[in-house]
């Protein structure tokens, strides 16, 4: 160094916002280990979503109902379009599907337990339908997944509703894998495999091949089932226009729509972060296929991934959803993620509320594994009774929104009580940027 | 024997009725006409009767068949048995795709050739073809067994866990971790049953064996917090 370069000021070090420390672990972990990481928690990415959106709520031009007292229903019907017995909850809020196998059998009862309590459903998983969900689940939906773990006809009957899951938010066009230590005899049983060996889940039927054939599978399942039950159809937020239009023509009597937040369900990590899209992106293209097809309300839409608050239920029943389901949220509601397992959660080399390796069975809170020991921890009973009140809270906090913008039902909530924050918000959601009257895209105008 | 004209009285009709069989009926003998290639024939069977086609279906014959014997006199489309959990279904001509995809216990026989992905996802079934079957067959195949008098092709057993196929003809490739194995005494046992069973004029020293290597059993998977 020159001696006039002394004490002058230099240039400060800067984090490179594309290789970030983040990026950069990450690289040398791949470079140590030769192999990619696998995870569940979804999209951890920012993404836009239902806090890019805000509620007007009544003003000169719009009458709310007083917040605790005039009646804001919040009931739905779940089928109503060929099902002899579509599926009646009181609240909109609907626990997705999460496998047995992939959770204790102690979780599944808890989420039926919990569910029941609310008035809503819970749905079964990949690995088939246990006693303990069926047994605490007054409405049950029965995933027809292309693994076909567990299916059988007599649980197809004494099912409420099946779910054809054609994809998951989390992987839209990818299978899965629940590894060997979360095999244990019963899920071995149920699965027809040996022990200890990890399970691949398909990541397409093995009997049909698109919406053609797709329509001749329901009307097998129908024919089956004595046309009872309403069929839903799964799909990731890929192409949700074109997938709700052909889901619709296939048959369904509702479309379930999970956007890449979708959580529980184990991946790559480079899949989840990279492939699909939010569901705020997704909701308006569904609404608009089913309405470009007559069907909307007459094939019902249930949108998932994210879902977390009422704020949420509402700005996604208000979007044109019939309603949501939730996966993540539940677990965390049960006990997942709780910083009571800090020490332990350290143990694994992760953080409370960061915790995301489900699919390895050592979860603390004894909820993502089939380890005795671990399933100890975990009362079902307290599980259902936290994911009542959890449930309560957000039906609540939708209503209070809903009474606000003057709706005596969470199905009148509709875009125009809504504006958006940001402008990729608007675009997505089809929804004006606040302060306007305009949004990327909207007809008639030239951007 | 009942009979029962599928073109006149339709197929809920169909199946609403042989669903009402219940296992101490004493119609155990049906006969369907003029089935004309309709899909999701006798669907969802759970009762000890014998149906038999008198023609040609379409996707999906028996599927999901619990107790009840079903005989195609015809080929049938993709699909048959499919999910299949007990009793028999026989097809005396040739099958599409899938045939007895995701079964979990029965038997199905087919007289003819089946076409791709016949046993794929398997979970106890046996299938027993009499002619050859196509490319893709017993993908992901977890357990029965699958006979093929005739010949195999491409990928035959790709990614199979632990069911047992049995060609006594040529394969013309092996899926991945798919390999022929010795053919020991409980083997040949095993087959000279399935071979009775499944009428068919072949002797079990004819055929070859082919079963999971078990190197995709567990997959190194996670490395990362």
């Amino acid at each position: 160094m020159k001696d006039e370069q002394k004490g002058a000021p230099r240039t400060m070090p800067i984090q490179s916002a594309t290789f970030s420390n983040p990026v950069n672990a990450e690289i040398r972990r791949a470079a140590a280990t030769g192999i990619y990481d696998i995870r569940g928690g979804g999209a951890k990415r920012k993404l836009p979503h239902f806090d890019d959106l805000l509620f007007l709520g009544a003003s000169m031009s719009r009458y709310p109902l007083e917040g605790y007292r005039e009646r804001c229903d919040t009931n739905v019907t779940l089928g109503t379009r060929f099902a002899k017995n579509p599926i009646k909850l009181d609240i909109p809020v609907t626990i997705a599907g999460m496998s047995f196998g992939a959770l204790s059998g102690g979780a599944k009862e808890a989420l039926g337990r919990g569910a029941t309590m609310a008035g809503t459903s819970t749905t079964t998983g990949d690995g088939g339908m246990t006693e303990e969900e069926r047994g605490h689940s007054n409405k049950l939906v029965y995933q027809y997944l292309p693994s076909r773990y567990g299916m059988n006809p007599d649980d197809l009957r004494r099912c409420d509703a099946i779910e054809i899951v054609v994809g998951q938010g989390a992987k839209p066009g990818g299978g899965g894998m629940l590894l060997g230590q979360k095999i244990s005899d019963r899920v071995a049983e149920m699965r027809n495999l040996p022990k200890g060996i990890d399970q691949r889940s398909a990541c397409r039927h093995p009997d049909w091949t698109g919406p053609d054939d797709l329509e001749i599978k329901i009307l097998e399942l129908r024919e089956i089932t004595n046309w009872e039950k309403p069929i839903y159809i799964k799909v990731g937020g890929a192409r949700p226009y074109f997938d709700t239009t052909l889901a619709v023509k296939a048959g369904a009597d509702v479309v379930v729509l999970d956007g890449m937040q979708g959580g529980t369900a184990a991946t790559q990590d480079v899949f989840i972060e990279h492939v699909g899209q939010p569901i705020l992106a997704c909701i308006r293209e569904a609404v608009r296929a089913l309405q470009d097809l007559d069907m909307h309300r007459e094939v019902q839409l249930v949108v998932s991934g994210g879902i977390r608050t009422g704020a949420d239920v509402a700005k996604a029943m208000a979007l044109g959803a019939d309603a949501v389901a939730i996966g993540t949220a539940a677990l965390i509601a049960l006990g997942d993620n709780d910083p009571k397992w800090e020490a332990e959660y350290n143990a694994l080399g992760t953080t409370a509320g960061a915790y995301d390796d489900w699919h390895e069975g050592q979860d603390p809170a004894g909820i993502t594994t089939q380890d005795p020991e671990l399933m100890k921890r975990f009362d079902p009973i307290e599980g259902g009774r936290r994911l009542n009140n959890y449930l309560k809270v957000m039906t609540l906090e939708a209503q209070t929104i809903a009474r606000a913008c003057g709706k005596n039902h969470l199905h009148n909530l509709e875009p125009e009580d809504l504006c958006a924050l940001t402008l990729e918000a608007a675009a997505m959601a089809k929804i004006p940027l606040a302060g306007t009257d305009w949004y990327p895209g909207k007809p008639g105008t030239a951007y | 024997m009942q009979t029962f004209d599928l073109e006149a009285q339709g197929l809920r009709a169909l199946n609403s009725t042989l669903h009402a069989q219940a296992d101490t009926t004493n119609q155990t003998q049906w006969k369907i006409v003029n089935p004309k290639g309709s899909h999701a024939i006798a669907v969802g069977l759970d009762a000890p009767i014998e149906v038999n086609i008198k023609g040609s279906t379409g996707y999906y014959c028996a599927g999901m068949n619990k107790q009840a014997t079903v005989h195609v006199h015809g080929s049938v489309g993709p699909g048959t048995a499919e999910n299949m959990m007990s009793g028999m279904v026989v097809v005396e001509g040739d099958a599409s795709q899938y045939a007895g995809a995701t079964g979990h216990g029965g038997t199905l026989i087919i007289k003819g050739n089946a076409s791709s992905r016949c046993g794929i996802s398997m979970k106890g079934i046996d299938i027993i073809v009499h002619g050859n079957i196509g490319h893709m067959s017993a993908f992901m195949a977890q357990s029965g067994n699958l006979v093929v008098c005739g010949d195999a092709g491409e990928a035959l057993g790709d990614s199979l866990y632990e069911a047992k196929l049995f060609v006594r003809g040529s394969v013309k490739s092996l899926g991945a971790d798919c390999i022929e194995k010795e053919m020991r005494p409980e083997h040949v046992t095993l087959l000279e049953e399935l071979l009775e069973r499944g009428g068919c004029n072949a002797k079990a020293s004819e055929f070859k064996r082919y079963g999971s290597a078990r190197q995709l059993y567990n997959f190194n998977i996670d490395n990362a917090y």
